[in-house]
């Protein structure tokens, strides 16, 4: 696990998303998929780099079931939990400053 | 960056890797500009970051996955000293050496460039389709596949990696349409064979589609029969498309030749454009056998013609 990013199953998952007082950007993500790898890196860098938001991840392998509640067709899948919701979903890798500004709303 | 390198290689599939690992070995320091995360084959790594199983790489006699092996190029090539740029190039200008490249705000200057940009998947160009990608429509049948278990889905093409998603997607899918254009397939033989002795494949020929629909998510394709025309729905849950690629060459028009069908020009047997110091390898040069094993022997050959160039023009 690197630092700063939590790994979410089913056990945890509601809690930990519950409980944020700041959004939480989760990524659902699996070991053979190579554009979820090639954007871990990036995800590590803004779980340092920004305050204002957490970053967890869901192994889809693990934790079918939550890929299935949040109707997961594709990963990588970041989804930004508001107040416990989901509040932004978005589909496949992208660059990093890409990300930076499709979640600019929540920094 | 007022440093003038020595190489600069644009793209690190097969090719760009090669070249990369050939140069820094030339201890010509080479600048590596990959590309930028994406969920399409225009990625760094290239179309092999979207396949599983590479099994007709020599050197591997078991086979090995697509991203592992492109990791490996790229550690091989890093332990020679070769420099990453995770970006994408903006522009070239290729009328003055040193050649200048644009990487955003950033300006690099080099002595020699090697082009392979390689090429990416070709989109059906229907309406929903940007819609619908993620929501049952894939350009990735390895990253999306494990969602439709048990379900039924369709690939489209009939080409070498239309018939390997086919087959690689029954692992999942309870039934597998592959749609093809035409009454025989141009994937490899033994390809082919797989695809014919696989139960959960059913092969539509002389198919099209002609509309993609769904609301929230897929729902299924109107197909066109490319003989008589008639059309048929055909429900589905899920969509991949492989009907073939385009070389990322939009970077080069009016720079570099191109070809009708938008490939660079080399000069036969060698890698070298009509822009001295400018070198070209890998499926950006390629529209006839498009093997990673093809692109990484045309890397090697781009990174021994700039190392030639550069001696003979630096002394």
């Amino acid at each position: 696990m690197a630092e700063g990013i939590t790994d979410l199953d089913m056990n945890s998952f509601d809690e930990t998303i519950g409980s944020s007082d700041t959004p939480v950007l989760v990524d659902f993500w699996a070991e053979w998929c190579g554009p979820c790898k090639m954007i871990a890196p990036i995800l590590e860098e803004i779980a340092v780099e920004q305050e204002n938001i957490k970053i967890a991840k869901v192994n889809v392998d693990d934790s079918p079931d939550l890929a299935r509640r949040y109707e997961i067709m594709s990963i990588p899948a970041l989804i930004v939990f508001e107040n416990g919701e989901p509040a932004k979903k978005l589909i496949g890798a992208k660059p990093k400053g890409a990300l930076l500004e499709e979640i600019g709303e929540f920094l | 960056m007022n440093d003038i390198r020595d190489v600069i290689i644009i793209g690190s599939g097969p090719a760009g890797l090669t070249a990369a690992i050939y140069t820094a070995r030339a201890n010509m320091a080479p600048l590596v500009i990959e590309g930028e995360p994406s969920s399409t084959s225009d990625q760094p790594g290239g179309q092999l970051m979207l396949t599983t199983d590479v099994e007709n790489f020599p050197g591997f006699p078991e086979g090995i996955m697509g991203p592992e092996l492109m990791s490996n190029f790229r550690s091989q090539a890093s332990r020679f000293g070769a420099e990453f740029i995770t970006a994408k190039v903006t522009s070239v200008d290729f009328s003055e050496r040193p050649f200048n490249i644009e990487v955003g705000e950033t300006s690099y200057k080099s002595h020699t460039v090697i082009v392979s940009t390689g090429a990416q998947s070709l989109m059906l160009g229907l309406p929903n389709e940007d819609r619908l990608i993620g929501h049952g429509l894939s350009t990735c049948a390895t990253c999306d596949g494990f969602f439709f278990r048990d379900q039924e889905i369709a690939v489209v093409g009939g080409g070498d990696s239309a018939v390997e998603e086919a087959t690689f997607l029954t692992r999942f899918a309870s039934k597998v349409y592959l749609v093809h254009r035409r009454d025989e397939l141009r994937a490899s033989k033994i390809m082919c064979q797989r695809a014919f002795d696989n139960p959960k494949i059913e092969i539509l020929w002389n198919s099209q589609v002609a509309e993609i629909q769904g609301e929230g998510r897929l729902s299924g394709v109107i197909l066109k029969d490319t003989l008589t025309e008639a059309t048929r729905s055909l429900p589905v849950d899920g969509l991949f498309i492989a009907i073939g690629h385009r070389p990322n060459t939009d970077l080069f028009k009016g720079h570099l030749d191109l070809k009708e069908n938008g490939y660079l020009v080399t000069e036969p047997n060698s890698s070298l454009t009509k822009v001295p110091g400018v070198f070209a390898c890998g499926d950006v040069q390629d529209d006839y056998y498009r093997q990673a094993i093809t692109a990484a022997g045309s890397g090697c050959m781009a990174a021994i013609d700039a190392e030639r160039w550069l001696e003979e023009h630096q002394s």
